[in-house]
Parts: C-alpha cells; sequence; structure tokens
C-alpha cells in the first residue's frame, strides 16, 4: 500500500514535465506553478496523522491509477446533459469535458463583462494585469492539494466583473466527465473577481456520466472588491464514484457580501475547504450548507473565516442528514484578530443520523483575540424527533413521509436563501428525491 | 364509535393506564377530566396509536374493529384526530401545503383522487372562516413563530379540514386566553353532529363552558374513578381533585 501511495505522487510530480510542454513556460504564472510543484513534492498527499485530514482519508483514491492528461477530445450532444443544467431559465455557460472546455455547450460573453476561459485569460495578454493583480494570490502556497491544482493550472472558468457591472443571467460552471478513461483526474482552476459593487451569481456543478473512475481537486480564487455583492452555488449530486475536493479561497473588501452555499448530495468522498479572508469592513462572509448522505458516502465541510477587520459578520449554518453507513464531518475554524473589534460570528451545525452505522465528526473551532466580539456556535447530533413524526401521523400522513418532511423542514433554513428561484425549486427536488419520497405538493 | 376495554398501557414497564372502560357513540360530546399525572394524555396519544406506548392488557376498538396494530395514520385514515397540547413546528412547510398533504394522504389510502386544486381552496377558504383565521396566516409555515393561540386555533382548523369521526382534543384550552378560547369552542360546536364524536381533556372546567359534555370522566391514576354528566365538572370545580383522591381512598 506504502508503495502505492507514492505512486499517485511521483506520476503527478514526473507528469510535470510533460505538462511544461503544453504551456507557456515564459508566462509569470509559470513561476508560480514551478514553485508549486516543488511544495507539493515536499508534502505530498494529506494524510491523517494530520489534524485537518484526521476524519478524511485519501488512501484509496490514490491507490487509483489515474489518467492525469486525457488521451482525447470528447463530445456530448446537449439532449444527454441538459437535466444537469439549470435549463429553466437562461444563462452563462463554461462547460469542460474531460477537463478540456467545451464551446458547443458553452455560453460565455466579453459584452462589458469577462465569463470566459483560464486558458484565454492566460494566453491572451490583454488579461495580463489583471492574472498578475489576482492569480493565486488568495489560494493558499502551502497546502499540498491547493499547490498540486496550482501547478497544473490551465483550464478552468475565468469571470471579471469591472466596477458597476452585473451580468444579465447566472454562470453555470459544468464539468462532465465522459468516461473515456478508466480513471480520471481533473483539476479545473477558477478565477472570479468582482470590482466594486459589481455583482454576480455562480452555479457549479461536477458530473460523471459513466462508473469510471473521477477524482476532481479543483481550486476557486474569488475577490469581492467593495460593495460587491457574490452568491455561489455549488451542487454536488454526482455519481458514487467521483470523488471532489473543492478548494474555494474568498477575498472580500469592505461591504461586500459572498455568500457560498453547498449543496452535498452525492459523490463517494467530497472535502470542501472554503476559506475565507475579510480584507475591510462591514463585510458579510455567508455559508450554508445541506449535506444529505447514503450507503458509504463521505464528506468534509472545513470552513475558515478569518476576521481580519473590524465590524464584519459571518454566518454559517450547515445541516446534515446522514443514513445508512455514511460518514460526515464539519470542522469550522473562526479567527478573530485583534484588531477586528465589533466582530459577529455566528456558526451552527446540526445533524440528524437515520441509521446506526452512519457516523458525523464536528468540532468548532475558535480563536478569538479581540474583546468586543460576538461569537457563537453550537452542534447537534440526533435522530428525527418522535413526537413530530407522530403528529405527522396522526394527520394521516404515512411515517416514511412524515419522515422526509421533517428532514426537508430541517433543512429548510439553508434553502430560504437561494435567491435565483428555479434552482431553489431543483434543489428541493434533488432533496425530495433523496429523501426517497414524492410529496403531495412541489416543495 | 370508539370503545375502550379494560385498557391497561404504559411505557418501558411503567404502567401509567390501569384498566379504562369508556365508550362513546356517535353524536356525543365527553370530557375527560383529572389531575397532572392521572393518565389523560397517555389516553388521547394510546387511542391516537403512539408507538411508544404499550398496550399490556384489554384493547382498543373503533366502529367494532380491534385497533391492535393499527398505526396512526391508518387511524387517521378511519377517522381518528388528535388536538395536540403542544402542536409540532415544520419550518418551510405552509399550513395550505401541509394540509393539502394530509388531505390527500387520506384521500390515497380511501382510494380517492387528490382532491381538485379548486375545491381545495374553496375547503380552505370555508374552514379558515370558521375559525377566523387570516389568509396571511395560512402561507406561513406550519406552528413556526405561532403564540399559544395560533397553535390551538390551527389545530382545530386541521380538524375542521379533515372533519374527522373521532376528536380527541388534549387540553386544547392551555394557553388561551378567554377570547382565542370562544373562537376554538365556537370552531368545536360548529363542527358537532350527530355523526362524530369528540373527547375533550382538560384540567379545567372553564373550556366545558363553551363545549358542553353530555359525559364527564374523572381519571385519577390511570382509572376512570367516576363517570356522570355536565354538573360533576362543576361539582370537581367546587370540590377540588382532592375530593375523588379522597373519595377514592375511601
Amino acid at each position: 500500500m506504502e508503495k502505492k501511495t507514492m505512486d499517485l505522487k511521483e506520476k503527478l510530480v514526473s507528469s510535470f514535465l510533460a505538462f511544461e510542454n503544453n504551456v507557456d513556460v515564459d508566462h509569470p504564472v509559470h513561476d508560480i506553478r514551478s514553485e508549486a510543484i516543488k511544495n507539493f513534492e515536499n508534502k505530498g498527499f494529506p494524510n491523517r496523522k494530520q489534524e485537518a485530514w484526521k476524519y478524511t482519508s485519501l488512501n484509496n483514491l490514490q491507490k487509483i491509477d489515474f489518467s492525469i492528461f486525457p488521451k482525447k477530445i470528447n463530445a456530448l450532444e446537449y439532449k444527454d446533459v441538459k437535466p444537469y443544467f439549470l435549463h429553466e431559465i437562461d444563462t452563462y455557460k463554461i462547460v469542460f469535458i474531460d477537463g478540456i472546455y467545451s464551446s458547443f455547450l458553452s455560453e460565455t460573453t466579453h459584452e462589458g463583462v469577462d465569463i470566459c476561459l483560464m486558458s484565454a485569460a492566460l494566453r491572451k495578454p490583454m488579461y495580463k494585469q489583471v492574472i498578475d493583480v489576482y492569480f493565486n494570490q488568495v489560494a493558499s502556497k502551502d497546502e499540498s492539494l491547493t499547490t498540486l491544482n496550482t501547478a497544473f493550472s490551465k483550464e478552468g472558468a475565468y469571470i471579471y466583473i469591472p466596477k458597476n457591472k452585473m451580468p444579465k443571467k447566472p454562470i453555470e460552471i459544468l464539468h462532465f466527465a465522459t468516461g473515456n478513461e478508466a480513471a480520471l483526474l481533473l483539476q479545473p482552476r477558477n478565477l472570479i473577481i468582482a470590482e466594486e459593487n459589481a455583482e454576480l451569481q455562480i452555479i457549479e456543478r461536477h458530473q460523471n456520466l459513466t462508473s469510471n473512475e473521477v477524482m476532481t481537486n479543483s481550486v476557486t480564487e474569488i475577490f469581492a472588491a467593495k460593495n460587491a455583492i457574490i452568491d455561489y452555488y455549488k451542487v454536488q449530486n454526482d455519481v458514487e464514484n467521483a470523488s471532489l475536493i473543492d478548494n474555494t479561497y474568498i477575498s472580500q473588501k469592505s461591504n461586500s457580501t459572498v455568500k457560498v452555499h453547498t449543496f452535498s448530495l452525492g459523490g463517494k468522498l467530497t472535502r470542501n475547504n472554503l476559506n475565507y479572508y475579510q480584507n475591510g469592513e462591514y463585510i458579510d462572509s455567508t455559508m450554508k450548507g445541506v449535506t444529505i448522505l447514503g450507503n458509504k458516502q463521505h464528506v468534509d465541510h472545513h470552513t475558515l473565516v478569518h476576521h481580519k477587520e473590524p465590524n464584519c459578520e459571518s454566518h454559517q449554518d450547515y445541516k446534515g442528514i446522514y443514513g445508512e453507513k455514511s460518514t460526515g464531518v464539519f470542522n469550522g475554524k473562526i479567527i478573530v484578530d485583534k484588531i477586528a473589534q465589533k466582530t459577529n460570528a455566528f456558526q451552527q451545525n446540526n445533524n440528524i443520523l437515520i441509521s446506526d452505522k452512519a457516523t458525523i465528526n464536528t468540532k468548532p473551532q475558535l480563536e478569538i483575540f479581540a474583546d468586543d466580539v460576538k461569537c457563537s456556535h453550537g452542534c447537534t447530533i440526533g435522530q428525527l424527533d418522535e413526537e413530530a413524526l407522530f403528529y405527522l401521523q396522526t394527520r394521516g400522513i404515512p411515517k416514511k413521509e412524515a419522515a422526509a418532511l421533517l428532514m426537508y423542514a430541517f433543512s429548510n433554513n439553508v434553502l430560504e436563501s437561494v435567491r435565483i428561484p428555479e434552482l431553489k425549486i431543483r434543489i428541493n427536488k434533488l432533496i425530495a428525491s433523496k429523501l426517497g419520497v414524492q410529496l403531495g405538493f412541489d416543495l | 364509535m370508539l370503545k375502550v376495554n379494560n385498557l391497561h398501557a404504559g411505557v418501558e414497564g411503567n404502567e401509567i393506564l390501569n384498566g379504562i372502560n369508556l365508550e362513546v357513540n356517535a353524536g356525543e360530546v365527553h370530557a375527560i377530566m383529572g389531575p397532572n399525572g392521572s393518565g389523560k394524555s397517555t389516553l388521547a396519544a394510546v387511542i391516537a396509536g403512539k408507538e411508544e406506548f404499550e398496550i399490556t392488557e384489554g384493547n382498543i376498538e373503533l366502529d367494532g374493529e380491534d385497533m391492535e396494530d393499527t398505526s396512526p395514520e391508518e387511524r387517521a385514515h378511519k377517522g381518528v384526530f388528535l388536538s395536540f397540547q403542544y402542536p409540532v413546528e415544520i419550518p418551510g412547510v405552509s399550513v395550505t401545503n401541509f394540509m393539502k398533504t394530509a388531505i390527500n394522504e387520506s384521500r390515497k389510502a380511501r382510494g380517492q383522487e387528490d382532491m381538485p386544486a379548486n375545491e381545495m381552496l374553496k375547503l380552505i377558504r370555508e374552514k379558515s372562516e370558521l375559525l377566523e383565521i387570516d389568509r396571511k396566516f395560512l402561507s406561513r409555515s406550519l406552528n413556526e413563530g405561532f403564540s399559544g393561540g395560533e397553535k390551538k386555533r390551527n389545530e382545530i382548523f386541521q380538524m375542521a379540514m379533515l372533519e374527522p369521526k373521532l376528536a380527541i382534543l388534549d387540553e386544547t384550552d392551555s394557553g388561551l386566553d378567554i377570547d382565542a378560547l370562544r373562537i376554538v369552542a365556537n370552531g368545536v360546536n360548529k363542527l358537532r353532529n350527530k355523526d362524530n364524536a369528540i373527547v375533550v381533556i382538560t384540567h379545567y372546567q372553564r373550556l366545558l363552558e363553551y363545549i358542553v359534555p353530555d359525559f364527564v370522566h374523572v381519571l385519577h391514576e390511570g382509572k376512570i374513578v367516576k363517570s356522570g354528566t355536565k354538573e360533576l365538572a362543576l361539582e370537581l370545580e367546587e370540590k377540588g381533585y382532592d375530593w375523588i383522591k379522597n373519595e377514592t381512598v375511601v
């Protein structure tokens, strides 16, 4: 096992030379990549001896012989993948098939805003200034999986919304895996910048279309300037041989609002590293999640909010429902610097275990150095309320439907703040189907 | 309609009901009174089918059919309704949607189609007027942030919507001010007819001034120790429960 573990790391490190043949090594970004591969080579994959990875093991994934570069370019018909789009409304779409951009399925724009590709942004001189200022500025230069992604960063979504602009419609970022490779490793790299007073909505989704193994190690950097508003929705409902490590880094300036909703309803192993850095005053950082798992699925939510300036807020609300042998982790870290007086930081993580074999590990981590702050955190783990079930049953609602209704009610707080109505309906339906019921009305 | 025969029931070996006999016929209103801890709410929950309680002896019959192994939802489909002392909050599910689900689940169980939307709306309008319920109230999440009075009024609204054969009202008067009590009682009275029966469970005589019972039973230590007509309630109010307790001892 030890030898195999070495293999994926070695394979990645040695692939870097081949990778270099296909990128512009004179671009300043390549210096960043070269630094990053060194860091990954030193550190390797995280393991369970590290506190941050105590409950999530990547050992089994490392035994899989992943292809790092897909051998051929694949096409998909829109009709075959339509259900994965929020097709009820018009959206911008940035679509990747096996990690390669699909112009056929995408709808990008340069009208007043840039909603396009990282590869184009890295290649074209007109984007160089933005890349120089923002690329890899908030992403960790130390965390091994982030640096692994940085080393191979080449493709992903590039979104730049100038001052006072708002795209006409939400943006969907979709990744499809076609199963052309027995096992495929994907490393998308997204850069999202909202300048002063800009506003945008993003929906991100990863979908494996076959039963072949897929692992995605994604890094997204988000910059919200003064008064910017960003809503980011992560729909994680992949099949059970798809694993996702999502590393999202958010830098906020004064009076900005960034809300990330994470709906973890599928996949084999999912790790969400969601990191907020508050670089200004009167910032609102909100992260919410609904997790519903069964079988042997595993989701690990690791959040970090670093309050670096006074008068800011952060809100965390994660609900989890765990069935069968599924496992969940919630680790919420809040750092309040000494200077960050009048901080309001709230954290809530509530879980329901609907099976004796399901597990949740939940841990708040508060490091508070300021003395005039309001911080609260609460974790609960429980079963469905028997009295509530009985109440619904006495109204004629069968036990199974009653349980689903209660679980729906339990996760409702998180759904309330979804600002795209069609997405909210979709998520509601996904949740209802995860709970295995047809209710008498559209939730 | 309802026959409770020598019912012994409890939870985890603790017997709470010690041989209850009760017969309720269509068109009747029965009041069950008793001090705290006498088993009133347990009796209500056992009739509604709460699985937590184990029946160790005796049985419950509804229209001649033994209710053993009948789930709470099946009892609801047969026309049993329980108004809760502490109704449960369901965030994200409006009163209207909740009622639609409840009614259509019962219809499904009876082999009927879903109630057509216009019919449902008409029914909701009619019944909400009966209980002086504001339209806005119906789009709020079920019981979430409701006052005590709103919760109880909503319970009776549900009863009006579901039109049960047998309604058990568990401490419906607790937490109500006099105006709310009047509205709730009026609602119940309008729902009374020759085909249904109502069992009112209460600690105080107050509610019985508004919902006048045909029979009053006094429960003490899991047993009906005295039965009579509405005058018994007045006598109880006057003499207090100690009177019953002392009499039982004698």
